[in-house]
């Protein structure tokens, strides 16, 4: 059974104020329904996903309270990718017919952090402060600059690319556009990377309705179809965060692997895909997953980027509404947002920031802590 | 003040030249750091201690530049934060450990380090915490 997308809905990336979580999940819902010309009591089951609030599915107090089957999932920085998983997968088994995913949060400003003992690390790991995960994000991208020639410069580049496409998205969080040189210039918080060259937790919510591939044009003349969603997890030898220690054996991390499962899985190649969307944790982290999805061999990128084939009208346009940089990470949400961009894209209706030529073949990926990455590809 | 160290049984201690103390799997060889009683590797239960080398060559570094968040973060916050560094040595071809890194400059993938001990902070009996760090070999050091 495939599965379609047949409404996408938004809640802006940003900052709040009292709004709440659930509030914003409930608008975001409501505009996906109303994409798809569909009722809340039209929804057979739901999936929902947050970091900060506990029951997500209390959303339904603002909805209506159906009695269908709803599953609250936090999966670190894929939860999205795998709330969007788990709905089209119920629907792949013929369970049901047509349902929701819907990612919110509302976190507060400054690194993400926990206690390392909920995540198999000691207590002193914390306390010496290594458990924060810029430094990770820092050590990987400048260890990857060493082995393949990559200058800070390039770094740049992508994130002043992304506040540029930001300043196009009127759901962004951050639209002004910044120079190289201010972001170069920003206060260094994990050598190579510029307190600009970061994200930043924030608020947000989105939404997704899904439906048998079959049923699709009951809805919408413009069906996206899911054509693979993978998520996979660390395997030992790969370099992740929150890693006390790693062997000497080396393997590659969670992305390479779901990537290459998601197009086995589709049928499609990096060759097809003409819009992108990567987890730019930091600018070095769109870097590097730009060649670990396949879309170009390690090293590349720094020509790649100089001739500006990452921006809209390029080769391989990257984060075209802005990516984490411009739109922060609220968690369980960023990965909805990711698809909302691809699907108004292969829509044709990404307005100003529309990639010119049609695209036909959209990409998603996520990657975070503690090892975990989630990729979908989307087609018309 | 006493001297005492930031966790039991991460490091041999006292000892005029101490050690990391981990573990080697008696199954399949692998070395991990800190100690644990099964392997993350073929998941046997046969883990036996293991003393690290106390030098190594430095496989990824960064810098921390911004007082990490407290908690779980238990050192020196505001303008007592310092800046350090941190990085994986890779000791003796078994195995790659995460440590601060006493110096901020002068830090290159493939340099050799050594392990010293560092004072870390003052706990609220006035002790004064060590922790582990590595510094390049030869360097005096910044001591954290």
């Amino acid at each position: 059974m495939d599965v379609a997308i047949v409404g996408v809905g938004l809640h802006p990336f940003g900052r709040f104020g009292d709004r709440t979580g659930i509030d914003m999940g409930a608008i975001a819902i409501r505009r996906a329904l109303a994409d798809a010309g569909v009722q809340w009591r039209d929804m057979q089951f739901a999936f929902a996903g947050s970091y900060e609030i506990d029951n997500p599915d209390a959303v339904v107090a603002l909805l209506g309270l159906t009695g269908i089957p709803f599953t609250n999932v936090y999966n670190g920085c894929a939860t999205a990718a795998s709330i969007l998983k788990m709905a089209a997968d119920t629907i792949r088994l013929g369970e049901h017919e047509l349902g929701l995913a819907v990612g919110m949060d509302k976190h507060l400003p400054g690194a993400f952090s926990s206690d390392p003992r909920l995540y198999a690390c000691p207590s002193w790991y914390g306390e010496l402060g290594h458990f924060v995960t810029t430094k990770f994000f820092g050590m990987k991208i400048n260890k990857y600059m060493h082995d393949h020639g990559i200058s800070p410069m390039t770094l740049a580049r992508v994130a002043a690319k992304n506040y540029r496409n930001g300043a196009r998205n009127p759901n962004a969080f951050r639209r002004k556009p910044l120079s190289e040189e201010e972001i170069l210039g920003s206060r260094m918080l994990n050598h190579p990377l510029t307190q600009y060259m970061f994200c930043s937790p924030d608020e947000g919510a989105a939404a997704v309705v899904l439906c048998r591939a079959d049923r699709a044009h009951r809805y919408t003349d413009k069906p996206i179809y899911l054509r693979a969603s993978v998520v996979r997890t660390r395997r030992l030898g790969a370099f992740e965060v929150h890693s006390p220690w790693l062997p000497i054996e080396e393997t590659v991390g969670p992305t390479v692997d779901a990537s290459r499962a998601a197009f086995e899985n589709a049928g499609i190649g990096p060759e097809d895909v003409g819009v992108i969307q990567l987890q730019d944790t930091d600018a070095g982290a769109e870097i590097i997953h730009l060649a670990e999805n396949g879309f170009c061999a390690d090293g590349d990128q720094e020509a790649l980027v100089a001739q500006g084939e990452l921006e809209i009208g390029g080769r391989l346009p990257v984060n075209t509404d802005g990516g984490l940089i411009a739109n922060g990470e609220p968690i369980g949400a960023s990965g909805l947002r990711q698809v909302h961009e691809v699907v108004r894209q292969l829509r044709g209706q990404a307005g100003d920031r529309q990639v010119p030529g049609k695209p036909k073949v959209g990409y998603t990926q996520l990657y975070g802590a503690p090892g975990v990455a989630g990729v979908s590809i989307l087609s018309v | 003040m006493a001297r005492v160290p930031v966790a039991e049984g991460i490091f041999t201690w006292p000892s005029e030249e101490p050690q990391l103390i981990g573990s080697r799997c008696a199954a399949c060889g692998i070395v991990i750091f800190p100690a644990q009683d099964s392997c993350p590797r073929c998941a046997s239960t046969e883990m036996a201690e293991h003393l690290l080398s106390r030098r190594g060559r430095l496989w990824a570094w960064t810098t921390q530049e911004f007082p990490p968040p407290a908690p779980p973060y238990a050192g020196p916050t505001g303008a007592a934060f310092v800046p350090y560094g941190v990085g994986y040595v890779e000791l003796a071809d078994e195995v790659r450990v995460e440590t601060r890194l006493t110096n901020t400059e002068g830090l290159r993938i493939g340099i050799e380090m050594e392990l010293v001990l560092m004072p870390f902070r003052t706990d609220d009996d006035g002790n004064e915490v060590v922790s582990f760090a590595f510094r390049p070999v030869g360097a005096a050091g910044s001591g954290g």
